[in-house]
């Protein structure tokens, strides 16, 4: 494994390996020196070009945990407002010794290009509506620690998938480790390419709900919408939300999870949000978590390649 | 692990047995018997051992300490791949468990526990390791093999065999759990770290480094 663009291209046993050593990583975020010296001397950088400080937050709460040399690199206000490409800002990188390039893009692929350009590891913080890999392997983990088990667990994803890079890499990521997915939306807000996915389709939630061990809750990218795909938020609300009524007649041991941020009374009700079945919280700690694992799994052993100066491309 | 690369890297012709059943249960005992006077009767004690090879060597002390003192010892598992100084000679490992008994490491006369003794810088991560998880207030070094040639000043406090040997060599423990049979072996030198891949490659206490 070099990179981490998608999880389509993990094997089950590269995923299991990543679930399991965020699981021993887990143990360093509850002492009282929360830190490792594994990658001391390595430098990673954040390269942004979509804002959300949750995802940055917790790729720079991993790196630093490891030890790792953090530099954070935000579009906004810098020489891609200018117009430099994104070729041009890798090869800026690579000059400057990135091992490790952390990206996030508005364009579905940007990562896999990144990858062609630099010689470091590219770990894809979510690219366009493409992909988010992180994500999908905190969320099989928080369901792993919560349910015991990936295999035959069935997973209700529900809402925007569409708009969603969470729901395409978990449905890869959980097809991958044996879990049965159902998406749960209306049918505009479903990709047209859903056909081809390992999972099956629903247009109604009322009927998948006690079925599920798992219910994920999307959020409904309201700024990713060209286009009107639902009449209004309180049609949606009635039709895909998880209210109080709904999660009542969720089976006993399911529990809820919400990638964030949530929109509490469109796509679920606080009440369901803060009770002790929903993982929320629980999904950020495991975030951190599993992106230690992953910087470790890419730059804690030799790299491939050795040295990042000088080359041309 | 061990069975495995125990398997392809024993020839039977070259391999020897310096240690067999018997002598490794005594030494043990021995080694129980000298914590316990060194430490005054144990208390506070706690043993680690370092994995893979220190844990059933830690479990098998605590077990000999608490039939002679009457009195349970927590005993749990150090992994130290995190703080080697050879991460990067080879492929990203995965990671073992490390397990903490519940009354911690601070304040506590901790006894570091691995089979091979050799070059001291599994010691020196161990100690690394070790000090992120607390501050116990004195750490010990028990082995069940001393074969010498240190590259860091590091000594252990209780030896089960002192056993002087070549670089050409290599030595390898089994235990009873998990491998069936109580043995040290001497062997010719295994391939170095980074020639193979890292899950079949040599213990962290016998590496050649």
């Amino acid at each position: 494994m070099r990179h981490l663009l998608s999880t389509g291209d993990l094997t089950r046993d590269e995923a299991v390996l990543i679930l399991d050593t965020a699981k021993e990583l887990a143990q360093v975020g509850e002492r009282s020196v929360k830190k490792l010296p594994t990658l001391r001397g390595r430098t990673v950088v954040n390269l942004f070009y979509e804002d959300s400080t949750r995802t940055r937050i917790s790729f720079e709460a991993a790196a630093k945990r490891m030890s790792a040399d953090v530099i954070n690199f935000s579009a906004r206000g810098s020489s891609v407002a200018k117009g430099e490409s994104l070729k041009d800002t890798a090869l800026t990188l690579q000059a400057m010794g990135a091992d490790g390039v952390v990206i996030r893009h508005s364009a579905s692929g940007a990562a896999r290009r990144l990858a062609d350009w630099v010689d470091g590891a590219v770990v894809n913080a979510g690219d366009g509506t493409h992909e988010h890999p992180t994500q999908a392997l905190l969320d099989a983990f928080t369901m792993r620690e919560r349910m015991g088990r990936l295999e035959d667990l069935r997973v209700a994803v529900v809402g925007d998938i569409r708009h969603s890079r969470v729901a395409r890499s978990n449905v890869l990521l959980l097809n991958t480790l044996g879990a049965e997915v159902t998406l749960v939306a209306p049918p505009t807000l479903l990709p047209v390419s859903v056909g081809t996915w390992p999972c099956s389709v629903s247009y109604d939630l009322d009927e998948v709900l006690p079925k599920s061990d798992v219910v994920m809750m999307l959020r409904v990218q309201a700024e990713r919408m060209n286009a009107s795909f639902f009449p209004s938020a309180r049609e949606y609300s009635r039709r895909y939300g998880l209210d109080a009524d709904r999660f009542a007649r969720m089976a006993e041991h399911a529990i809820v999870m919400h990638p964030g941020p949530m929109i509490r009374g469109m796509e679920i009700s606080a009440e369901v949000a803060d009770s002790p079945r929903s993982t929320v919280v629980e999904q950020v700690t495991n975030g951190v978590s599993v992106r230690m694992a992953v910087l470790y799994l890419l730059l804690g052993g030799a790299m491939q390649t050795t040295g990042n100066q000088g080359e041309t491309r | 692990m061990h069975a495995r690369k125990h398997a392809d890297g024993e020839r039977p012709d070259q391999t020897r047995a310096v240690l067999e059943g018997p002598e490794i249960g005594r030494a043990l005992t021995r080694i129980a018997h000298e914590i316990l006077e060194r430490t005054k009767g144990g208390d506070d004690l706690t043993l680690l051992g370092i994995r893979t090879g220190g844990v059933p060597l830690a479990r098998r002390l605590a077990e000999r300490i608490e039939r002679v003192e009457n009195r349970s010892v927590p005993w749990g598992a150090l992994d130290i791949t995190m703080y080697r100084d050879d991460l990067r000679m080879a492929p990203a490992r995965a990671l073992g468990r490390t397990e903490i008994p519940a009354e911690g490491v601070d304040g506590r006369v901790v006894v570091l526990v691995d089979d091979v003794l050799f070059s001291g810088r599994t010691v020196r991560a161990a100690l690394d390791a070790l000090n992120d998880l607390g501050r116990p207030r004195a750490v010990q070094l028990a082995v069940l093999v001393d074969r010498g040639h240190r590259e860091l000043p590091i000594r252990a406090d209780y030896v089960g065999k002192n056993l002087p040997t070549s670089l050409r060599e290599s030595v390898t423990v089994l235990q009873e759990e998990p491998h069936g049979r109580d043995a040290v072996l001497i062997g010719p030198a295994k391939p170095r770290p980074g020639a193979e891949p890292a899950a079949t490659g040599p213990t962290a206490s016998e590496v050649d480094r």
